[in-house]
């Protein structure tokens, strides 16, 4: 029994270490030593380096996490990041090279969790996938409420799942992170620093654009009024926190 | 005294007021010259015309009444000649002679009166009526020409002689008696020449008011002809100015403001293709940079990986290889620190900045600058020490950016302190808030305060070749502040060290009226860490601020 849960532990470990990328790139020197890099760090690679056959080869890999170019020939890096999200909620880390608030926000509001900006350091990048890939690990039974009564929102942590008056809510991964880790301690304020350090693993970042985005994102799924919301509440100075009404 | 102030106050308002209106306004201005000049003109034909026609009026009468007088002054003398002057019967001849001489058949004129004093010796005139005075209207002059002179003689008198004040043409004559010197006098109301003058002069006054009014609008009419072009140029104009390149004025028929408005819209045409050229050249300038940034950023992301794999394995290699490693790796982080660096200026050069701000702890920012760069510091041997006020000071600033510019002021100070502590402090006012950098090491030279923020200045190239900086962290850092409608300003001073303050508005957009905190520290004088007296020393003095003072005028 202990040598059995040992051994499927193990295995588990083997298949969340052997993870599967695809890569989107178009550059093919940068995609070879991507691949080196990652194959060396012990994920599974694949790639794909224009933009209109990502989807078909996002569909044959099922990767579990994509590394998005955003400059891409024939379909630009927005739109396929808009294609996969709207077929799966699997990590998607933009790479871009450009670090202007308008082309960051406009990457992160297709769906991109996360991004990193060429040129980028081999540990930084791996870091920021496993950040993405590192889930589930805390899997007690858990059920969160949050928001003003007559409007709350259920948690089932280890189901992953989010219902609004019973009515499930389909969230990414990191916008369940999100609404999880601000669930979790309602009435505390959480600063954008804390946000990225606790949900994207980030340390000593001011990249506050990440968090306001995804806050945004995830407002528009579950408030009733996103303009006015309730339930995420923003802290003016400060950073946000959970609405208990 | 109060009232009079009061009074002149207003006074000086309208004035002020009349004055502006009158600057400003063409039309305004024309129609008061054509008023004044018309009204004059106006004025003077009137008073010319009216004497003209009264003057012939007078003259008239004056004919008339000679003929009158010399006809009475016959009969007359033809009634007197029977008589002596003692003759007691005269009285009464002269009493019937004026009666008659006063109502002659042809005379329609009332208000004729006739008087006769049959000789100077008598005091007494008799007058028809005989309830009249004409004693003193009849002056020494006149009665010296008639008595005299033996001459006819008029005067014009306003008198009054028993029928009220009244204008008369005065006729004296002489008339031939047996004893020698009789005086005869005519007094013809002139009533009906005045009154006739009088209308004239109504008339005149009437028609040249009319005529001065209707001058002011044609003026104002014809002002408004060309008037109304040339301020609907002045408007397309704004307008052009303010952007809408693609207003034009309309051009109709052929004449001089026809001219105008071809020629204004052939240079608002020639003004909108440069500027779109322009504009044209620096869209390419951004997308060529934008495209640098991107061709040049992938394939050092592949060199950056690659290198980075080599340097993880460089303890299997032979000494000088591992050491190529570690170099290679080395100039790669300033290599990127450079590019990014050119990318952020070039940014700023595009005008392609955009300022992203919102609420900030700045406590917080403070607190974390310092953390990170914490490390760098005890390699240096370097404290940095944080003076915070007890609350958050939130501020409406762009994070980023703010962290940016203190990274890299801080950083600066770590890299100069030589040894001795660096001191960050941060305040918060109404409007501002500001923090300052504080080291004590080498300082700054005079006039060095506007320098050290020039791209790729360096103090002492020798010295400064040791340090990690690209040579731009300031000049970004001032264009940071400036973005933020911020001042970013330097004081040192030889051997004294040097401070930086950058100061905030609390809101984004707001204009800084002034900063939270000195930018000559308190301690730059007093020598608070012991250092060699500086050569020259100079006496305390706010030094000069030049280029964030540009930024708070903009």
């Amino acid at each position: 029994m202990t040598a059995g849960s040992r051994n499927s532990l193990a295995e588990w470990n083997i298949v969340r270490m052997r993870a599967r990328v695809l890569v989107v790139d178009d550059d093919p020197a940068l995609a070879e030593m991507l691949g080196i890099v990652l194959r060396s760090e012990g994920f599974l690679p694949s790639f794909v380096a224009d933009g209109e056959r990502s989807l078909a080869a996002f569909r044959d890999a099922r990767p579990d996490i994509v590394l998005l170019d955003l400059m891409l020939p024939g379909m630009s890096g927005i739109d396929v990041c808009r294609a996969i999200r709207a077929e799966s909620g699997v990590p998607i880390v933009m790479l871009t090279a450009k670090s202007d608030t308008v082309d960051v926000v406009l990457g992160l509001e297709s769906g991109a969790d996360d991004y990193v900006v060429k040129p980028f350091k081999p540990k930084e990048l791996v870091a920021r996938m496993r950040a993405r890939l590192r889930r589930g690990e805390d899997a007690t039974p858990e059920m969160l409420t949050i928001g003003p009564p007559g409007n709350q929102i259920t948690i089932d942590v280890p189901a992953h799942t989010v219902s609004r008056n019973g009515e499930e809510v389909k969230l990414t991964p990191l916008e369940f992170d999100l609404l999880v880790a601000l669930a979790r301690k309602p009435r505390q304020v959480f600063t954008r620093e804390v946000l990225l350090e606790q949900v994207w693993g980030y340390r000593h970042a001011a990249d506050t654009r990440l968090v306001n985005v995804h806050v945004q994102r995830l407002r528009a799924k579950i408030e009733p009024d996103p303009e006015r919301p309730e339930i995420i509440l923003t802290v003016r100075g400060v950073g946000y926190k959970a609405g208990t009404g | 005294m109060a009232v009079r102030g009061v009074v002149l106050r207003h006074g000086t308002r309208v004035w002020a007021t009349v004055r502006r209106a009158w600057r400003q306004s063409l039309q305004l201005r024309i129609v008061l010259i054509t008023l004044v000049v018309s009204a004059v003109t106006v004025c003077g034909f009137g008073v010319l015309v009216a004497k003209l026609i009264s003057d012939g009026l007078v003259d008239d009468k004056r004919v008339a009444s000679l003929k009158q007088v010399r006809s009475g002054a016959t009969v007359a003398a033809q009634q007197l000649s029977g008589h002596r002057v003692e003759d007691p019967r005269l009285e009464d001849t002269i009493n019937s002679l004026l009666s008659y001489l006063v109502s002659p058949p042809e005379q329609g004129v009332t208000g004729l009166v006739v008087a006769m004093r049959p000789d100077p010796t008598k005091a007494k005139y008799q007058s028809w009526p005989t309830d009249t005075s004409v004693a003193p209207a009849i002056t020494d002059a006149m009665r010296t020409a008639v008595v005299d002179q033996k001459q006819v003689a008029h005067q014009l008198r306003t008198v009054d002689i028993g029928e009220g004040e009244t204008t008369y043409l005065v006729y004296g004559t002489p008339v031939p008696t047996s004893w020698g010197r009789a005086e005869l006098y005519y007094f013809f109301p002139l009533d009906r020449e005045i009154a006739a003058s009088n209308q004239v002069a109504r008339t005149v006054i009437a028609t040249g008011f009319a005529l001065v009014l209707l001058l002011a609008v044609i003026a104002a009419l014809v002002t408004r002809l060309v008037v109304r072009p040339v301020r609907l140029a002045a408007r397309t104009a704004q307008r052009l100015s303010a952007g809408l390149l693609d207003q034009r004025m309309e051009v109709r028929g052929e004449d001089d403001l026809a001219l105008l408005a071809a020629s204004f819209n052939q240079m608002a045409g020639n003004l909108q293709r440069q500027i779109l050229r322009l504009e044209e050249m620096s869209r390419l300038q951004r997308r060529f940079t934008s495209d640098v940034s991107h061709e040049l950023r992938t394939p050092l992301t592949t060199v950056r990986m690659a290198a980075d794999l080599i340097f993880s394995e460089r303890v299997a290699f032979d000494p000088a290889v591992a050491r190529s490693a570690e170099l290679l790796q080395l100039e790669l982080d300033r290599f990127e620190g450079l590019l990014t660096d050119l990318l952020e200026v070039s940014r700023f050069d595009a005008g392609f900045a955009v300022l992203d701000p919102e609420p900030t702890d700045l406590s917080a920012v403070v607190r974390r600058v310092a953390d990170r760069l914490g490390p760098l510091a005890e390699r240096a041997g370097t404290p940095i020490e944080v003076g915070l006020p007890v609350e958050p000071v939130i501020a409406e600033v762009d994070t980023r950016r703010v962290e940016r510019i203190l990274r890299n002021l801080v950083g600066n100070a770590v890299e100069h302190a030589e040894g001795r502590p660096v001191r960050v402090t941060l305040a918060a006012d109404d409007g501002a808030v500001a923090m300052t950098v504080r080291d004590y090491g080498i300082g700054l030279q005079t006039g060095e305060e506007d320098l050290v923020f020039n791209r790729f200045w360096r103090s002492d190239p020798s010295r400064a070749r040791q340090t990690g900086g690209t040579g731009l962290g300031l000049s970004i850092s001032l264009e940071d502040a400036r973005l933020h409608g911020g001042w970013l300003e330097a004081w040192g001073a030889p051997g004294r060290g040097a401070q930086f303050r950058l100061t905030l508005p609390c809101r984004a957009g707001d204009r800084l009226a002034g900063s939270p905190l000195r930018l000559v520290p308190d301690d730059a004088y007093l020598g608070v860490v012991p250092l060699p007296a500086a050569p020259g020393a100079e006496p305390l003095r706010e030094p000069a601020r030049a280029p964030a003072r540009e930024v708070a005028d903009v």
